[in-house]
């Protein structure tokens, strides 16, 4: 694995820890669904610096995906928190 | 052409251009099933007010379109740029309000694609949004803004150039 | 054009670390979302972008990613911030200024 690579996720890495504090600490229901889009967006900008990694272009589906799957889930979790259909 | 057609005629080239994308590939193979299923999208796709209709074919549409995208991106770099040097000044130099911002467009395409790009450039998230009015969240608002001036800092730039490809 | 691309990659984490940094340092839920959605988004394009000049044959599918992102992102944070919105959650105040 190339250095610069390992080096950016890392990074990138912290930056999970980071947001997944936040998921932890809360305060309210809705800081830990801001946390945990950040942390998706994330993890699909990490998936696809994995396909870099690993030389394989078939982590993108698996980035796209994932992107898609989050989006969903987020929009899902607001209509919740509104209490709308 | 009524607006249900152009739509779909926007849903096709859309679908079809993600397809491309996908299988990166232009085998006539490929581009066959690739045309059958944007075909096929485009007349499942259930949309009575055409929501796409509200784009402009004219033949400086996608000029306009163009800028804007400029306009977006440089906006975009410097928002981070801002975000990161409010994330990282230890005072934390925010002035947080609401403020209310009037538009005129008049399509709900046009103002999806406002409200996204106020979303991503410095300091403002739209918020909500009713009628001809965005309710925007903005990190560093001066005091005594009112709406006249919002909408100018924040929305003027962006929907000169919309107005140029969309209603 | 490859060494480009790696900096970019790393300008484009940083970008992902300054977000989550202010998702942690923000006083509240409207300004966290603000940290969140602008840093993430710009810094997952950079590490596309940054992969893209690595790997030049992957583009079409490294625009699908990006484009995706791009108009996704900003949709999903104003969904969040309509739906505190909504149920009464308002922005907070530094201390010492009054509600107008």
């Amino acid at each position: 694995m190339e250095p610069m690579v390992l080096m950016a996720l890392l990074i990138v890495g912290a930056g999970v820890l980071l947001a997944l504090g936040r998921l932890a600490a809360g305060p309210t229901a809705p800081d830990r669904v801001v946390a945990a889009d950040t942390i998706a967006v994330i993890t699909t900008a990490a998936i696809v610096l994995l396909a870099a990694a690993f030389d394989s272009p078939l982590y993108l589906d698996v980035a796209l995906v994932y992107g898609v799957l989050a989006f969903v889930g987020v929009v899902a979790i607001a209509r919740a928190i509104e209490g709308g259909p | 052409m009524t607006d249900r057609t152009k739509s779909q005629v926007v849903v096709f080239a859309a679908a079809l251009l993600l397809w491309l994308l996908l299988t990166a590939s232009l085998a006539w193979q490929e581009l066959l099933v690739g045309t059958v299923v944007a075909l096929t999208v485009a007349l499942a796709t259930r949309d009575p007010g055409g929501f796409f209709a509200a784009l402009r074919f004219e033949p400086l549409a996608p000029f306009h379109a163009l800028r804007f995208l400029g306009t977006f991106l440089v906006a975009l770099v410097r928002a981070n740029l801002d975000m990161a040097r409010r994330v990282l000044t230890p005072a934390l130099p925010i002035r947080p309000s609401v403020v209310k911002v009037r538009t005129g467009l008049e399509s709900e395409l046009g103002r999806l694609l406002l409200a996204n790009s106020i979303t991503l450039t410095p300091g403002t998230l739209a918020v909500d949004m009713e009628g001809g009015e965005l309710l925007i969240h903005w990190v560093d608002c001066p005091p005594g803004t009112d709406m006249e001036d919002a909408t100018r800092d924040i929305a003027a730039g962006f929907e000169r150039h919309l107005a140029g490809f969309v209603r | 054009m490859a060494f480009l691309g790696k900096v970019l990659m790393l300008v484009g984490a940083l970008f992902c670390l300054l977000g989550a940094l202010g998702l942690v340092r923000m006083p509240d839920v409207y300004n966290r979302i603000q940290a969140g959605t602008k840093a993430v988004t710009m810094g997952s394009l950079c590490i596309i972008a940054g992969v893209g000049l690595l790997h030049p044959d992957w583009w079409p599918k490294l625009v699908a990613v990006a484009l995706f992102i791009l108009l996704t992102n900003p949709v999903g944070s104003s969904a969040i911030a309509r739906a505190l919105y909504r149920s009464g959650v308002r922005p907070w105040r530094k201390a010492g200024e009054e509600e107008s």
